[in-house]
């Protein structure tokens, strides 16, 4: 049966959508990425939508799903690249991708994924030394 | 309305959704359809026959390219599934019977200028939508 790749790259794993997904494929892809968020602990997920030319009720309950069910795991999810005729159509379907963050493209979905990664680490520090203060005050020095 | 050219395309299964997709796509970028409408009226397509596939039992599309005065597209979705009891209700956003998300028909319907559905209990469904260049 036909796969959709998932990379992995440091604590993050990496989805590029490049076929046109059948609902069956949507599903396996779901099935896939939990299975290995919780075998490579990774913290964060990247899918680039960049070659999909529709998104439908499905593809978005999908999308969203991931974005939960990875939270749950304690991974953040980003989706990235999404066509501008693909946004408007999605608004105009109804369907708001309510929880799933997005990113213009990979390089700042990339980044969404580090500082989400960065907030953790440094809310989990309770003195709060690196992260926390250098992403919230120079004040305090 | 003249119509220039009908074809008619079999839904039975999932792969069918796809290929129905496609040839939307095709016809609707031959008719000038910009990107946002070709966007459209595929993905308020590829609702629809998702619904003829899964609820209806699978069925026939039937694609006609409108020719003069407008130019336009239609799609007419056919099944001889078991009909939808309340039809205004179907279409009431987060309303579903299966798994989706409640926006198939009643979203599909936003993404057209035209929508009609006749459904009888027991004997099917037909959905007709049109999209104006």
């Amino acid at each position: 049966m036909e796969k959709i790749p998932i990379l992995k790259m440091g604590e993050f794993l990496l989805v590029t959508i490049q076929v046109d997904m059948h609902d069956r494929l949507a599903l396996s892809l779901q099935d896939d990425l939990t299975r290995m968020i919780s075998q490579t602990e990774a913290r964060g997920v990247l899918i680039d939508i960049s070659s999909l030319d529709i998104v439908d009720s499905f593809i978005g309950r999908m999308l969203a799903n991931i974005a939960s069910m990875s939270r749950v795991l304690d991974a953040e999810t980003v989706v990235v690249g999404m066509q501008p005729a693909v946004a408007i159509t999605l608004v105009e379907l109804g369907l708001s991708l309510t929880g799933v963050r997005t990113a213009l493209h990979v390089d700042a979905g990339m980044e969404v994924l580090r500082s989400s990664l960065n907030d953790t680490n440094g809310n989990e520090t309770i003195t709060g030394k690196s992260a926390n203060r250098d992403t919230y005050g120079s004040n305090f020095d | 309305m003249a119509v220039t050219s009908t074809e008619n395309l079999p839904l039975v299964s999932e792969p069918d959704v796809v290929a129905i997709r496609r040839r939307v796509r095709e016809i609707s970028a031959q008719l000038g359809f910009t990107l946002v409408d070709q966007t459209k009226v595929v993905t308020a397509a590829s609702e629809l026959a998702r619904n003829t596939v899964i609820y209806g039992g699978g069925g026939i599309v039937q694609l006609e390219s409108l020719n003069g005065p407008r130019v336009g597209l239609r799609l007419i979705f056919e099944d001889k599934g078991p009909g939808i009891p309340d039809v205004e209700l179907a279409l009431r956003n987060g309303f579903t019977t299966g798994s989706g998300m409640g926006l198939g028909l009643g979203g599909a319907k936003r993404l057209v200028n035209d929508f009609e559905i006749v459904s009888r209990t027991g004997e099917g469904t037909k959905v007709t939508i049109t999209r104006w260049k």
